[in-house]
């Protein structure tokens, strides 16, 4: 306690001088927070039938002002700066970064807030609040793999599914969804333009804290979705943990949590290997786990099966955008310099991640689950450019993000049409002969396939090429001919997709697609408009993402 | 825009058309045929305006595309580029032809199959029309997915099976491609600073690269034409395919889309990579040798009609790149030549063993006997395509043939000899094939027993009588005839006066032997 002492004692005697804070730089961010906040008051005080439109509203427009802000902020912006006493770095990856994650926030929102598909939207209504948490504490023994997972609802003294569904339409779905997602995306936005290790971690903090939340509150399925939740909030907890101690461990290695301390420190010294080599291990499982990187990806199928599916395409959009971010800002600030002690380790977690996302993916009957694989082979593509420590690298990866981003945003929303009377169909078994009753659903979702396949003419192969290209400029060669490989082997499972919809006969009693309402229809059209546009002219966005690196 | 781009674009606009036809499928399938039947004349205008002792690529066009990594979006032909392209012009109007009455599977129209047609035909148009190395890969790849729905939505029972591993041969082959071409990238990066696609510059950077590096280049590209022109241990999806295809697409796949491996190695994988071509071409030519004797034996052995037809193909690749990495003017123009020839000869046999199961609903070999008797058109076509086949002199693949035996036996004659015995083995493949066929009593239960089946015309009591044979099967209609009419006068026309043709193609060979290095081992002056 000596140095803080020390410290309060230097703060008493000299007169305060505040650092100098960048409002420009950061108004995104801060429009972010305030909007949230005030969509808590919002839930507070309003009257219940106003606040969903309210909320939707406050939401969708501020995305829309931040995106104007940021737009304004980077015309005029250099290389970057650091604000905040240097612990946010608003740069030209962050600008990016934020840029790619108000556009993917706005589609999410979008498909979080539509409630024609899903009778009063897809969230758990306010009269189903209570009996789901006794749900959830009455039948957390269960498995939730038995079945579509109504045991919830019948084992507590819960309204029946029938009751649930008429009485959603009157009351509406719990609008503190709205407030929740804009709180994780202003943590990813913080977390993706931290400057020092501490700062990253709350945000980090404020990002899950509301995805956990968000993941338990589906209307159906409730058990399915409770047991996401409380698997992402275990798991997420230690890879928190993790983070924290690696934190530690380099704080304890350079003597600063900021970035760029660490990376002088690990420049040249002749300091003990031990602290930075533990300290790096674990602060990258924290990293790695939330981006979904295999073999630290056993929440993902879980979560995303589980959780309600406009929050299950948010965050694998968004999330991954984030993680990511931070992980090429850690690596290429922070860690460069000792890059040749990691490089190797990630090289193999990354072939790994493939390998688990693509077998394991084959296997799987659950559309939600499989897309779950798909994005855990598609983390290894993008750690293959994160470790790519060039401009190109950076870059690529960058671009690799917005794309797939996109098109998961998209993916999800096709994925919550196609509905029998029981919810939604995620049973692959279901998706037979779609092409025969709704060859448009069944067209777009091909196209969106082929896009997370890699298929030329879509931002998925763009991606893949530029991502791939940088790592072979690199000298990755080996690495990059497995990830092909990887790629042939994944498109398999998404042909296996199109076999089902395009060649197969429907079943009898099969699934219908729901006419989306004009919320869900935006949000699809726009994935699939920025897919087949990044695909077609990538220099659009590969100009921007290409005007600098990091700033620290 | 010059004719090459209108050659892209007039079925890429058909298809839309045709795509979006609601009315009759009669009015879908008269357009199609119009845009093709356009197509055609605009090929011929191409042919007609091409100059031979031009330069090596003509009726370029560029577009800037991804300038960050020296895209463009660039066209242009050679000779050999320019008769494939024709080759697809003509193929494509007598497959809409022999299609127009096919019995598609419930639910499909020939509006949609007609219009996949014609996206697959821009395609393949563009891929031989590429000049920049990303652009070609961008088309190699995107033309499987027409392809894949081709197969999978038309075909027979097993038709998903094979769609789906045609598409993931050919994808694994093109990624695999890709990452060479992101070698021959870096490589150009690392050498002159600036990275590119464009294949002129890449060919002349890459043939400066030490052998290593070329070595894997090399590798990459070939894999990915060694399953698209299926040399043998790759060969495994193309039987599959051809299988399950309907026979319009077997004219395709077999006649056009399996000629971008082939032409990949003349205008890919020799130019770009000159020094390894020639130090792995024992690799290849051993590969190709297999090829021609286990594709033949294959072809010999065969119960099923349409896998013969694909063996058969498998023998003839093997042929071609044993032409082309024989290293020698006259063996290249050969390989090139035949790239053409088989298009016409094999699209022919295919287009009529079409016709013997359209008659015999069945494609089992077995099923059929004694055919001549009933349908002796349709015997005499089969006996055309067949001699063709088995390069009779006088039949354009004579030409093919001898011209690449020719050529690579001064520099390649171990090899060389034992192709020759493939040669007698295509004999022996398709005689027997139209013996059983054609020849002997009337026989099979495919023949004796269509009336019986439904959809049968003939009165099933004709059948009972012994000797029973007129009234089961009819011989080529007016409709059929005209779609072999074409290709028994190319056939017969190109075997006995090719000059048009490798007059168009001979100078592009040379060019590309001079980019790979080599000069023809026997001299001009017979000096020796």
């Amino acid at each position: 306690m000596g140095p803080v002492q020390a410290g309060a004692v230097v703060l008493a005697q000299q007169p305060v001088e505040p650092p100098p804070i960048e409002y420009a730089a950061i108004a995104p961010v801060l429009l972010m927070l305030t909007a949230a906040c005030v969509g808590v008051i919002v839930e507070a005080f309003l009257p219940r039938h106003q606040r969903w439109s309210v909320q939707v509203g406050l939401s969708l427009l501020t995305l829309v002002v931040a995106g104007v802000a940021l737009g304004a902020y980077a015309r005029g912006a250099g290389t970057g700066l650091t604000t905040l006493a240097g612990t946010i770095a608003v740069d030209t990856p962050t600008l990016f970064l934020w840029g790619t994650l108000l556009a993917l926030g706005f589609a999410s929102i979008l498909l979080i807030a539509d409630r024609s598909v899903e009778q009063g939207g897809a969230f758990v209504a306010e009269s189903d609040a209570s009996s789901g948490s006794s749900g959830l504490g009455a039948s957390s023994g269960l498995s939730a793999s038995s079945g579509p997972a109504r045991g919830a609802t019948a084992d507590s003294s819960a309204p029946s599914p029938t009751m649930t569904r008429a009485t959603a339409g009157v009351s509406g779905m719990r609008t503190e969804v709205f407030p929740l997602a804009m709180f994780s995306l202003s943590g990813m936005m913080v977390f993706c333009a931290a400057n020092d290790l501490l700062t990253m971690f709350i945000a980090l903090e404020v990002l899950s804290l509301p995805l956990y939340l968000l993941c338990g509150l589906a209307k159906r399925r409730r058990l399915l979705s409770q047991e996401a939740a409380v698997k992402y909030f275990l798991l997420g907890a230690f890879a928190s943990a993790f983070f924290l101690y690696g934190l530690a461990l380099l704080y304890g290695y350079s003597g600063s949590v900021k970035l760029a301390a660490i990376s002088e420190a690990t420049a040249g010294s002749d300091r003990s290997d031990t602290l930075l080599f533990a300290g790096i291990g674990l602060l990258v499982v924290g990293l790695l786990f939330k981006a979904s990187v295999g073999p630290f990806h056993a929440w993902t199928p879980d979560v995303y099966h589980g959780a309600p599916t406009a929050v299950t395409g948010f965050m694998a959009a968004c999330t991954k955008v984030a993680a990511f971010g931070a992980i090429l800002r850690v690596l290429q600030v922070a860690l460069e310099a000792s890059s040749w002690e990691w490089h190797y380790v990630l090289w193999t977690v990354a072939v790994l991640s493939m390998l688990i996302g693509v077998v394991l993916g084959l296997t799987q009957t659950d559309i939600k689950r499989m897309i779950a694989y798909s994005s855990i082979a598609h983390a290894g593509f993008l750690l293959v450019g994160a470790i790519a420590l060039t401009d190109r690298g950076l870059s690529g990866t960058l671009f690799y993000l917005l794309a797939y981003g996109f098109t998961t945003v998209a993916v999800f929303g096709v994925i919550s049409l196609v509905r029998t009377s029981e919810g939604e169909a995620t049973h692959l078994s279901g998706w037979a002969g779609l092409a025969k009753r709704s060859p448009l659903v069944a067209a777009v979702f091909t196209f969106l396939l082929l896009a997370l396949a890699g298929i030329p003419m879509t931002s998925g192969f763009m991606g893949k090429f530029y991502v791939f290209s940088a790592a072979v400029t690199d000298g990755m060669v080996p690495l990059v001919v497995i990830a092909l490989v990887a790629s042939a082997a994944a498109a398999f499972f998404y042909l296996r997709v199109i076999v089902l919809m395009y060649f197969n006969e429907p079943a009898a009693d099969g699934p219908t697609v729901s006419v989306p309402g004009a919320f869900t229809t935006a949000a699809i059209t726009l994935g699939v408009v920025v897919t087949l546009l990044l695909g077609v002219l990538p220099t659009l966005a590969w100009n921007w993402a290409n005007v600098g690196g990091f700033v620290s | 825009m010059t004719l090459l781009l209108a050659l892209i674009l007039v079925p890429l606009v058909g298809a839309v058309v045709v795509g979006l036809l609601r009315g009759t499928d009669r009015a879908a399938k008269l357009t199609a045929l119009a845009f093709s039947l356009a197509e055609l004349v605009i090929a011929a205008a191409a042919w007609g305006g091409y100059d031979p002792a031009g330069p090596r690529m003509q009726l370029t066009s560029s577009v800037e595309w991804i300038p960050a990594f020296g895209i463009e979006l660039s066209f242009g032909v050679d000779g050999i580029a320019l008769v494939m392209i024709a080759v697809i012009a003509l193929l494509m109007p007598l497959v809409l032809g022999f299609s127009w009455g096919e019995r598609l599977p419930r639910g499909r129209t020939h509006g949609g199959f007609f219009s996949l047609l014609l996206v697959e035909q821009a395609l393949t148009v563009a891929v031989f029309a590429a000049t920049d190395v990303f652009v070609f890969y961008v088309l190699f790849e995107i033309m499987l997915i027409p392809m894949y729905f081709l197969i999978g939505g038309y075909g027979g029972p097993r038709r998903r099976y094979a769609a789906v591993k045609f598409f993931l041969y050919s994808f694994l082959g093109g990624l695999i491609m890709l990452a060479s071409a992101l070698g021959a990238y870096a490589y150009a990066v690392e050498v002159t600073g600036q990275g590119t696609f464009d294949w002129a510059t890449l060919t002349r950077v890459l043939g400066q690269a030490p052998t290593s590096v070329q070595v894997w280049i090399f590798l990459g590209f070939f894999l990915a034409f060694a399953i698209k022109a299926p040399l043998v241990p790759f060969h495994t999806w193309l039987p599959d395919a051809t299988e399950q295809a309907p026979i319009g697409v077997v004219v395709i796949v077999v006649g056009v889309l399996d000629k971008v491996g082939t032409f990949g190695f003349l205008r890919y994988s020799l130019p770009l990579t000159p020094e390894a071509s020639q130090l792995l071409a024992p690799l290849v030519l051993v590969l190709a040798v297999i090829g021609v004797l286990y594709g033949s034996l294959q072809a010999y052995g065969q119960t099923d009609l349409k896998r013969f037809l694909a063996y058969v193909s498998i023998a003839h690749f093997g042929f071609m790149a044993l032409g082309i990495f024989a290293f020698s003017t006259q063996a290249m123009v050969g390989a090139a030549s035949y790239m053409v020839n088989h298009s016409i000869a094999t699209g022919m046999l295919v287009l009529v063993v079409g016709l013997i199961i359209a008659r015999g609903g069945s494609t089992r070999i077995a099923d059929y006997g004694g055919m001549s008797g009933v349908t002796p058109l349709l015997g005499g076509m089969l006996l055309v395509a067949g001699l063709s086949t088995l390069s009779l002199p006088g039949t354009n693949s004579f030409v093919s043939e001898f011209l690449v035996l020719i050529g690579s036996f001064p520099t390649r004659p171990v090899y060389t000899i034992l192709a020759t015995v493939g040669m007698i083995l295509a004999a022996v493949y398709v005689l027997w094939l139209y013996q059983r066929v054609m020849q002997g009593p009337v026989s099979g239960d495919a023949l004796v027993g269509a009336a019986k089946g439904p959809g049968a015309t003939a009165d099933p009591n004709t059948l009972s009588r012994p000797g029973g044979r007129h009234a089961v099967i009819g011989d080529l209609g007016p409709r059929e005839l005209g779609v072999l009419a074409p290709l028994v006068v190319l056939v017969i026309g190109l075997g006995i006066y090719p000059e048009p043709m490798l007059d168009v193609i001979t100078p592009s060979v040379e060019a590309t032997m001079s980019e790979v290095g080599v000069t023809d081992p026997v001299a001009p002056q017979g000096g020796n």
